[in-house]
């Protein structure tokens, strides 16, 4: 957090006319990543490990986006919602009946989910995406206004899911429950909680979650859909999860970091102060993550019992 | 999930009715009977000592009692009412608690979350904190169990981690208590304090299973003690009646010697040298520190200490497992200071890991393939590097003949293995093989009566053959049982050294609680 904070105060210092545009972007773009990562850390913290948030995001955003199409807007971000949380139901049914690599299973859903969509994609449909809700006296703030204020639906629900976990995490018999299950299901299972019964409904929570954010993308966002438009955002999210810690706000955060580094450098392309290729500009999430993983990899511990199947 | 039971525990003092009746209970697995017509009784405020040798069904019958294994026959009946239990929530549903041998604690959760968990105590559907700490800081200090509610489980010592989970099965309301080897992972000190709580506990009227096989704790703690051997009951009586070597007798079926004959040493040249040694723990602290120690040829040398005062690294900086800060470590005047532990392996040292199932074994291999774990490729298991399976079978079940490790058979994996039985399997491997310098770290740890004799004996003959033997324990005993010299380790240093004949228990004991030695 502290990290995006001067980021933003040497932007708005040094190029002040632009500050709205990185901020705007940083907000715009870390959303259906918070939104993604929420999904890791539900699955995570419960004890599945869920690689295929790429999938499950791809999906969701082609169900929401022709769920739109079909029937307006509101019905494609519920059909997003629907596709992702039965992706989700799939992964649970494999993670924890039927006992299959979590890893694999994961993977199977990524790539699924790629050829099943390319393969019913329809080019040149475009809709209208989900309208601005503009807060009254907030919106008007100078530099804010514009980037926190005047955002549309699904960013507004993003912040409410992101704060609504964190406190259900850490205070409620439910988040607790969770917490054991992931980190000693062992435990958690002599003191009579079903431990299947959790890691299903974290993980088709979670899915549910990963396909909202899928629908941001093209619903909300673009109001299109594209082949594989995604674009790796649910790989960078398992990234988000494990600097924000598995802990929702932190890793808000660490997306919002990372939107506004990206936002930073694409300003200063388009101002032309420096000339980096795009390509490398989308890699800088992914190569922070490493540099910051190295420097303080042995503080950070995934729940201890990610990724086991129990008993 | 939203039901919240508040802690009711405190059972109180009644008339000595009985809490649990067990008859004729019998349990299979496959073809191997673990427990036969077992048939006892547990009244309120009475501490029942369940006593076997590893692998004789103690914890098997537990299990049924906590809901963990169904029974082929007989029944459980509960204040005289027969009970099925399908699971440990039916067990607890119906007042009985269990402390595991490996403690079902969430180590990164505190105390207080961990003793609720599953029955949280809420206010506004968010969990009551508040009352959940206090709630342990009321049974603790009720029932004399020292605890923070807010500390966080991973930093606790073992005996505390303990402490936490009694008061979690008080909480859940128990009035029937089974401690399943409460003792085997705890330090002395931490046993004496462990016997008290369990007399509190029986005094204020819960019932209590013990299952251990160490002597002392049943005739200091028990008021009624069941012998099983072969999963069968084979004797019932109070520790009034009998001694140590009753029980003992009873227990394996034979007299055991409890402390065995030996002659006087022999020493020869110095095998070990360790100069200045000062070695880090896991946290970076200083943990050994400038330490010097000799242990010739022909020579058992005890160390002795309260845990943690640095045994443990220095056992494992001794065969490399942990890299040394400054010092050195000679073996037969050869600096070996730098060495890793496969090479200090190759140069004839042996193994007895403290952390038998971390470092001791690989649970999902053989018994055969953990029994050659050192010497796999050596030429007699092992040809143009393709390995001689029958040559490792063969091998495998001489061992487990001549040191009595109680498997099915060799192809067995090593984690269905007793704890007994598997430091058996390591303690086979480690003495089998030609060895200059033996380091042997807790090597009787959770082991029964019989077969500490036996790897006593073992470790008197490896001495006997000419190696130099250093045993690290936190049990004074089999310090005084084996050892010829005796050395005290305190904050990193040796305080005070003993000859074996001349050490007494209160002498050193003094030594390792501060006193300066002499």
């Amino acid at each position: 957090m502290a990290g995006s904070l001067v980021a933003a105060f040497a932007a708005y210092g040094i190029w002040g006319f632009r500050a709205t545009a990185v901020l705007g972007f940083a907000v715009r773009s870390s959303t259906p990543l918070a939104l993604a990562a929420m999904c890791g850390i539900l699955c995570e913290r419960t004890g599945v490990i869920d690689i295929g948030i790429e999938g499950q995001m791809l999906l969701g955003a082609f169900a929401g986006f022709f769920g739109a199409a079909a029937f307006g807007v509101v019905a494609g971000v519920f059909a997003a919602v629907a596709v992702g949380a039965l992706v989700g139901a799939f992964l649970a049914l494999c993670a924890v009946t039927w006992r299959v690599d979590q890893i694999i299973a994961g993977a199977v859903i990524n790539i699924a989910a790629a050829g099943f969509t390319s393969f019913l994609y329809r080019p040149g449909r475009v809709i209208g995406s989900l309208p601005a809700w503009r807060i009254p006296l907030l919106g008007d703030l100078p530099l804010l206004g514009p980037v926190l204020f005047r955002a549309q639906p699904l960013t507004y629900l993003t912040v409410v899911v992101v704060i609504g976990l964190q406190v259900t995490l850490v205070r409620t018999p439910w988040g607790r429950r969770t917490t054991a299950v992931g980190e000693h299901p062992g435990a958690a299972d002599t003191v009579g909680i079903d431990v299947a019964r959790y890691r299903y409904g974290n993980v088709v929570a979670g899915g549910a979650l990963a396909g909202l954010a899928g629908a941001l993308l093209s619903v909300e966002i673009t109001g299109s859909f594209d082949r594989g438009m995604t674009a790796g955002r649910g790989f960078l999210a398992l990234a988000i999860v494990i600097m924000g810690r598995w802990k929702p706000v932190a890793a808000w955060a660490a997306a919002l970091f990372f939107g506004v580094l990206t936002g930073l450098v694409n300003q200063l392309n388009f101002g032309q102060v420096i000339d980096i290729p795009p390509q490398f500009v989308a890699m800088l999430p992914y190569a922070t993550t490493i540099v910051v993983l190295a420097i303080f990899g042995t503080r950070v511990r995934p729940p201890a019992a990610a990724g086991r199947p129990y008993p | 999930m939203s039901e919240s039971r508040p802690g009711e525990a405190g059972a109180v003092p009644q008339a000595r009715g009985v809490l649990l009746e067990v008859r004729g209970l019998t349990k299979r697995f496959g073809s191997v009977v673990a427990n036969e017509d077992v048939s006892l009784q547990l009244r309120r405020g009475e501490v029942l000592a369940l006593l076997g040798e590893n692998g004789a069904g103690k914890t098997t019958l537990v299990k049924m009692l906590f809901g963990l294994h169904r029974p082929d026959g007989g029944e459980i009946r509960l204040a005289g009412e027969a009970v099925r239990l399908r699971s440990p929530r039916d067990a607890i549903a119906r007042g009985i608690g269990m402390v595991h041998q490996h403690f079902q604690l969430v180590p990164v959760m505190t105390v207080a979350e961990n003793v609720v968990l599953g029955a949280e105590p809420t206010r506004r559907r968010f969990v009551d904190r508040r009352r959940a700490a206090a709630e342990v800081r009321e049974l603790s200090e009720r029932f004399g169990l020292a605890v923070d509610p807010d500390a966080v489980v991973e930093d606790l010592p073992i005996g505390a981690q303990q402490r936490v989970e009694i008061i979690k099965a008080l909480y859940r309301g128990a009035e029937i208590l089974i401690l399943d080897e409460p003792s085997a992972v705890l330090t002395p000190e931490e046993t004496d304090e462990l016997l008290g709580v369990v007399a509190e506990l029986a005094a204020r009227g819960v019932g209590i299973v013990l299952i251990t096989h160490k002597l002392r704790e049943v005739m200091e703690a028990a008021d009624r003690v069941v012998v099983l051997r072969d999963g069968r009951v084979v004797g019932e009586v109070a520790p009034a009646d009998t001694d140590e070597a009753g029980l003992a007798a009873l227990m394996v079926g034979r007299s055991v010697v409890l402390r065995i004959d030996k002659q006087p040493a022999s020493p020869g040249e110095p095998v070990l040298g360790i100069q200045g040694l000062e070695v880090d723990d896991d946290r970076g602290r200083r943990a050994v520190t400038g330490l010097d120690l000799e242990v010739r040829a022909g020579e058992i040398v005890g160390v002795a200490g309260v845990q943690g005062n640095g045994q443990r690294e220095l056992a494992e900086a001794i065969c490399g497992m942990r890299p040394r800060i400054g010092g050195c470590v000679l073996l037969q005047d050869r600096d070996i200071t730098g060495l890793g532990a496969r090479a200090i392996h190759d140069l004839g040292v042996a193994h007895i890991p403290e952390d038998r199932d971390k470092h001791g074994l690989v649970g999902s291999y053989s018994v055969a393939d953990d029994l050659v774990l050192n010497r796999f490729d050596e030429p007699g298991f092992a040809r143009w590097g393709r390995r001689d399976r029958a040559a490792v079978q063969r091998w495998a079940e001489q061992l487990i003949a001549e040191f009595d490790v109680r498997t099915p058979d060799v192809h067995a994996p090593a984690d269905s293995l007793s704890g007994g039985n598997k430091q058996k399997l390591i303690v086979a491997r480690e003495l089998s093989r030609a060895s200059v310098l033996v380091v042997a770290a807790q090597p009787t740890r959770g082991v029964d009566v019989g077969s500490i004799e036996f790897i006593h004996r073992q470790l008197v003959a490896a001495r006997d053959r000419g190696a130099a033997v250093l045993v690290i324990s936190a049990e004074l005993e089999e310090l005084l049982a084996v050892s010829d010299r005796i050395a005290v380790m305190r904050d990193g240093r040796i305080a005070a050294t003993f000859a074996g004949a001349s050490a007494t228990p209160e002498a050193i004991g003094l030594v390792m609680g501060g006193a300066t030695g002499h």
